[in-house]
């Protein structure tokens, strides 16, 4: 009877407990850090004690607001989660390594058992089918004081990352013994990201399958994308390098992976360096999977086969990024911005490549030595400002598929495939469509699917990742992705009631 | 020309797209409920935090001036037919050439006592969503009046913010009048997993004051007593006719059309939810409230202000809905049981059925059904107008079929059982 009353009551104490244990904790490190004690590291200690201090006055913020959307379903599981959050963080102020595998347990480990326990009790005792109830109220999946606390966090690791590597080294210490396992080395920071990154879309796949399971499509998808980023993206490469082969991604491909394709060291020179024969078939692989196997798929699929089902960009905004997805910006100026962009990025991809197989041809009439440079410079551009930072440190802010949609040269090739040479479509059911704009709101690409449903006609667009999304959340069963004939197949809008006033007055 | 709109529902703006499509009449659309026409579809997920409010608005606000339709958000108080003009609360008067009547309808009240107090609804226009979440705010205890479509949207809307909600229907069976035993029962077993108290064969007797004008409890004829500080009701509606009774245009239960929707007025128009048919359609309706019957006359009525001579009729019927978890879609007539004109066979797995009708004399296909299965319209449609056999091969099936991809349904024990008619 009064359940909702306790759950809002329990959350809310479970709220200022964790104010009170975060500014706790972050007390004790600034402690740490004046008096210097061992093992953790003053400068690091202070940069988590403000972090921390940060979260607890972002957690009541959120609090007083009245977040009440946000249940915590599980005690044990959220205390477990919120136990693995602080752990990572105490373990990169210093103590990961002195400690690395308690430290490990006690962050990533904690954080992962937590979070998928936490899924499990949030979505096994519900009952199949659509629940986005909340979605658009919770501040954390809405810009809310939480959402930016998210977004600053997510986008400050990525810095970190790419910029200042050795500040995560008490982290990157805890990952050393999977490392030693799996590659016969110790770790990185590129090995540890690659880690944390394949753990979230694994444990946010649990998530997403769950979410989703009453629909096959979406069952087979999620699979799909864990399977991939888990074995291709991650134990496979690793594998590769214990045995002292390059490590090489089977599922990236030019343009998206350019450097695949590109000559001299910073391109496939260092695949054939390290590894004669095997690094002779990576790279035909690469070569087959761009010219050959992506226009086949693209043409029978869509270019859904691959931006929803294989990418590993997709399926981090697939998994982690789909409490963000309906973020998205959908107004018609970010549509012209983004035909600019993306098409641009392909352009650049293209002459780039051209232009350092010519040099390369010409031994360096063109660009000289600068050609390293070069490809450097492009590389750090695109691939660590826009495809990281912004990619997916943006999620609580811009949504889940920036990247894809105003950077993915592999995505703006796709879909020009995909809007002029393709079998795909997502097709409309009749006059069916009741306008509720659900289809629209939870498009990643931010398409306005509703625009073409309320008047029944097809959805043939470039930018269409055919996640499928639109299709399960509809409330009236009125879109599905199919592969039909390529002829006809953007039609003209049928709303099939109105047929006898068509043939008396001529559509549109 | 002038075409002054009243009313921005599905059918006015319907109407208003269809006359800019074909022409450059000067367009102006008269509400007060809202600035930008909304999809009052969606207000259930307005309310579920599944939308934003934003997201309730079809199309982007440039959209109508681009199309040069201007919006005025005033409400029309008088209507002279002699003058061709509305008064509006502003006291802007418009004049016009052609005038629309879309203003729809409101929930209907069956002189309950209490049926007035505050937290006592219906949920039909904008107002209604926010009324609805100022007065649940905070509360554990709700009732809904009524087992249609509504009822059960109401319900869903409350559950989604874990309020206890007793669902009082007055029939023994969830929509009995339209479902079958079994169809109902799926929706009673969706009612129950999601921790609703389902009443049957309950009816209200009055709604208890809190003693501060606000509902406390909801009393049944039976004698039971209900604690609510919210009380839904979802018994119908009817149409909004007082701007046109008032301008002395003829009415019934509702404003008074014929097939082409003019009124008794010279240049008023009636369509959608507020207007009555003088002539029944081919069904025997004379009123049609529903969202799609609406869009359709709008766009009839739309054609016909663009000079096109057109009469409305009926096409063949479809409708669709969602009972929490479980889709519905209905097209042609398929009758809750077998009588003299129709028999029906079913299929059923679960909580996935489909149902077919056919005509007892000719063996033509009716209409068919689906719970939990997607079915294309155009292929029901189609079917149904080329009045074809109501017999199935598996083949049939996987056409009629719109589930998402790798939905696994087994297309000929569906085609076997919907064909083997005694």
């Amino acid at each position: 009877m009064t359940r909702h009353t306790d759950t809002a009551v329990a959350t809310d104490l479970t709220l200022r407990w964790l104010v009170r244990g975060t500014t706790a904790t972050a007390a004790i490190l600034l402690l740490t850090a004046v008096f210097d004690i061992w093992p953790f590291k003053p400068l690091a200690s202070t940069g988590t004690a403000m972090l921390l201090l940060a979260a607890a006055v972002t957690i009541e913020v959120s609090r007083r607001s009245g977040w009440r959307s946000h249940r915590i379903h599980h005690r044990w599981a959220g205390m477990l989660t919120g136990l693995g959050i602080l752990g990572t963080l105490i373990a990169i102020s210093g103590v990961g390594q002195a400690w690395p595998i308690p430290m490990f347990g006690l962050g990533l480990g904690a954080l992962t058992v937590g979070s998928t326990w936490m899924i499990l009790a949030r979505y096994r005792s519900t009952p199949e089918g659509v629940d986005n109830h909340g979605v658009m109220t919770n501040p954390t999946m809405n810009r809310g004081a939480a959402g930016w606390m998210l977004g600053i966090l997510m986008t400050g690791f990525y810095v970190l990352v790419y910029w200042y590597p050795s500040a995560l080294d008490g982290l990157v210490r805890t990952t050393d013994w999977l490392s030693w396992a799996m590659r016969g080395r110790a770790a990185d920071h590129w090995f540890m990201y690659s880690l944390v990154y394949t753990l979230a879309v694994a444990v946010f796949g649990i998530r997403a399958w769950y979410r989703y399971r009453h629909v096959k499509y979406q069952r087979l998808r999620t699979l799909s994308v864990v399977f991939v980023q888990v074995i291709l993206a991650f134990v496979l490469p690793s594998i590769l390098v214990l045995f002292q082969q390059p490590e090489f991604y089977f599922s990236y491909f030019w343009p998206l992976k350019w450097t695949y394709l590109w000559p001299g060291d910073y391109g496939m020179g260092w695949i054939l360096a390290d590894s004669g024969r095997l690094g002779m078939f990576m790279i035909g692989w690469g070569a087959i999977m761009s010219f050959v196997a992506t226009p086949i798929l693209t043409y029978y699929y869509g270019k859904r086969w691959y931006c929803s089902w294989v990418c590993g960009c997709g399926a981090m905004a697939e998994t982690m990024g789909d409490p963000y997805r309906h973020l998205a910006p959908r107004s018609t100026a970010s549509w012209q911005l983004e035909r600019w962009m993306i098409h641009g990025s392909l352009l650049v991809i293209v002459v780039a490549t051209a232009v350092l197989w010519i040099n390369s041809a010409t031994e360096g009439a063109m660009l000289g030595s600068l050609s390293g440079a070069f490809a450097q410079t492009y590389g750090f551009l695109f691939g660590s400002i826009w495809a990281g930072v912004i990619g997916v440190g943006f999620y609580p802010f811009l949504g889940t598929r920036i990247w894809c949609r105003y950077g993915c040269p592999m995505a703006a090739i796709l879909g020009l495939q995909q809007r002029f040479f393709s079998r795909f479509r997502i097709t409309t059911n009749g006059g069916q469509c009741i306008s509720c704009g659900n289809c629209s709101a939870y498009c990643e690409m931010g398409i306005d699917v509703r625009w073409y449903a309320q008047r029944g006609q097809n959805i043939v667009r470039a930018s269409c990742v055919g996640c499928g999304i639109c299709s399960s959340v509809c409330p009236r069963g009125v879109l599905k992705l199919e592969n039909g004939p390529a002829d006809g197949r953007l039609g003209r809008p049928v709303l099939v009631e109105w047929e006898d006033v068509d043939i008396l007055s001529g559509y549109d | 020309m002038h075409v002054v709109i009243i009313g921005n529902g599905i059918a006015g703006i319907t109407a208003a797209r269809f006359v800019r499509k074909n022409g450059d009449a000067r367009l102006t659309i008269v509400s007060s409920e809202t600035e930008y026409h909304v999809a009052r579809t969606a207000l259930m997920y307005a309310y579920m935090g599944d939308l934003r409010e934003s997201d309730l608005k079809p199309y982007e606000d440039d959209f109508w001036t681009k199309n040069r339709m201007e919006l005025v958000l005033d409400h029309a108080t008088d209507l002279d037919t002699a003058a061709r003009s509305v008064q509006l609360a502003s006291g802007r008067r418009l004049t016009y050439d052609r005038l629309v009547l879309a203003t729809g309808s409101r929930p209907n009240r069956f002189g309950w006592q209490g049926e007035y107090l505050d937290g006592v609804q219906g949920l039909y226009a904008w107002s209604d969503l926010k009324t609805m979440q100022r007065v649940t705010e905070g509360i554990t205890d709700a009732v809904v009046v009524g087992g249609g479509l509504i009822g059960i949207e109401l319900v869903e809307m409350l559950r989604s913010r874990s309020i206890d909600v007793h669902f009082l229907v007055r029939e023994t069976a969830y929509m009995d009048h339209l479902f079958s035993r079994d169809e109902s029962e799926l929706i009673h077993r969706q009612i129950d997993r999601h921790g609703v108290h389902l009443h049957l064969g309950c009816e209200v007797d009055r709604f208890e004051d809190d003693g501060n004008g606000r509902v406390a409890a909801v009393t049944t004829r039976d004698g039971r007593s209900f604690p609510a500080a919210f009380a839904g009701i979802g018994v119908g509606v009817h149409p909004r006719t007082e701007l046109a009774e008032a301008a002395g245009i003829e009415t019934n239960k509702g404003i008074l059309v014929d097939r082409s929707f003019r009124t008794s007025a010279p240049d008023v128009f009636a369509a959608g939810d507020c207007a009555e048919f003088r002539r029944p359609l081919v069904d025997g309706r004379t009123i049609e409230q529903l969202w799609y019957s609406a869009r359709r006359q709008g766009r009839i009525l739309g054609l016909i202000l663009s000079g096109k001579d057109l009469s409305y009729d009926t096409p063949v019927f479809y409708n669709s809905a969602k009972f929490f978890d479980l889709e519905y879609q209905t097209y042609g007539s398929v009758p809750a049981t077998d009588d003299a004109g129709l028999e029906t066979r079913a299929w059923q797995d679960g909580t996935r059925l489909v149902r077919v009708a056919r005509r007892a004399d000719t063996g033509a296909l009716a209409g068919v059904t689906g719970f939990g299965i997607r079915l294309r319209h155009d292929v029901a449609a189609t079917w149904i107008r080329a009045a074809r056999r109501a017999t199935f091969s598996g083949q049939d099936v996987r056409e009629l079929a719109f589930d998402p991809e790798f939905t696994s349904l087994p297309h000929n024990d569906i085609a076997r059982e919907l064909s083997a008619w005694t």
